[in-house]
């Protein structure tokens, strides 16, 4: 017997035998077709790795010359974070998010939505309106390059898990379900050969005890056969109608006894 | 866990940062105030910390946040519950803020990033 490693427990039989095989087809189907996701997932997510790399450091730069240009506001207008705080009131920026499909995998990518008009119309109604427009340009582009980082960041986070999953997947079938299937195929097959055999010397043994018995018979009719001649030799003198029938009766219930002690071995 | 859908309702960015990088922000235009909620939050060097993460959790919970942005010299101090915060939305990023400058090294995506390149 082969079933060493771990098998599924199923009954040795030619439809269980048929059924695994089945499955393990399957399973080394699904296997491939895993790994190629899995290949061409990494390759979309070694691409948006670099890409988040560099988007990553060029916000600092960004955000830098944003930082700057609120510093000019703050020089030509005066403190103007409290004024601002209050008059936010309905957000003018904001994001969509869209769907794209990388082989079955939805990664989204968000959008900027701006809709025209402020809630600052009199911030810098004073001195420094340019200033704060032009603060207000700049801060709107970071928060462009922003919101695309977010969506490649997004789409890093999500591929990685799905990666993650697809390899244990892959792994999981390579080294679990097709062993396993194999080892079940090696079992059936062990068991169904031994069932073979097991039937083979079955057959054998019938035949001898078979063939020995026909002997035997043969041998008893045969023995019977003599003595009968000999009786019916020694009773034809006597009187071979009357007693014939007699005789005969003897003769089976005597075979019957004979058989019977014979069957026993 | 990258389990929770996209959702058209999310819409919006939130902040959480020191008073410049917000005020910058609100100018651009991302703030939503309603009676009982605004999607920022201003730290100032004496605020706590409880706070902070109170104000990160809240973001982190709602339906209708798909950015959320927060200063790094801010996310360096909740940086146990940055860490842990693994989820795609809303998404998370660390920005630099004036007076601090962007340091790559300790953010917590581009520090999985690094490690994936670095292997």
């Amino acid at each position: 017997m082969s079933g060493t490693g771990p098998r599924e427990s199923v009954f040795p039989t030619r439809m269980a035998l048929t059924n695994t095989k089945t499955r393990l087809k399957g399973a080394q189907t699904g296997h491939s077709l895993l790994a190629k996701k899995r290949d061409a997932l990494t390759t979309r997510f070694r691409a948006i790795l670099r890409k988040v790399d560099e988007a990553k450091r060029k916000m600092g730069r960004v955000m830098q010359l944003a930082s700057f240009s609120l510093a000019e506001v703050t020089y030509a207008t005066g403190d103007i974070a409290y004024l601002v705080q209050q008059q936010a009131k309905s957000a003018s920026f904001k994001v969509r998010a869209n769907q794209e499909n990388v082989s079955g995998v939805v990664l989204p990518t968000f959008e900027v939505d701006r809709v025209p008009g402020t809630d600052f119309n009199l911030t810098g109604l004073g001195r420094g309106g340019q200033q704060v427009l032009r603060s207000k340009e700049i801060y709107a582009k970071a928060v462009e390059t922003l919101v695309e980082l977010a969506s490649l960041q997004t789409a890093f986070m999500i591929l990685d898990e799905v990666i993650r999953a697809t390899n244990r997947r892959v792994n999981a079938i390579e080294h679990v379900v097709i062993p396993r299937l194999d080892n079940t195929i090696k079992y059936i097959i062990s068991e169904l050969d031994e069932m073979d055999r097991e039937e083979f010397f079955r057959l054998k043994k019938v035949q001898g005890k078979k063939k020995r018995d026909a002997e035997a018979a043969e041998a008893k009719r045969n023995a019977e056969l003599t003595e009968q001649s000999l009786q019916s030799d020694s009773t034809v003198s006597t009187g071979q109608s009357a007693e014939a029938p007699l005789e005969d009766d003897s003769t089976t219930v005597d075979l019957l006894s004979s058989k019977d002690e014979d069957v026993i071995f | 866990m990258a389990t929770n859908k996209p959702s058209k309702d999310r819409n919006l960015l939130a902040a959480i940062g020191d008073e410049d990088t917000i005020t910058g922000l609100l100018l651009a235009g991302i703030g939503q105030v309603t009676q009982d909620q605004k999607n920022f939050f201003i730290v100032e060097p004496k605020t706590e910390v409880q706070s902070i993460e109170a104000a990160f959790g809240e973001y982190t919970q709602r339906e209708d946040i798909a950015i959320l942005l927060i200063n790094q010299h801010i996310a360096e101090r909740i940086r146990p519950a940055v860490d842990k915060y693994q989820q795609a939305f809303p998404a998370l990023l660390e920005i630099p803020s004036k007076d601090h400058p962007y340091d790559p090294s300790k953010d917590s995506v581009l520090k999985r990033v690094q490690k994936l390149f670095g292997e």
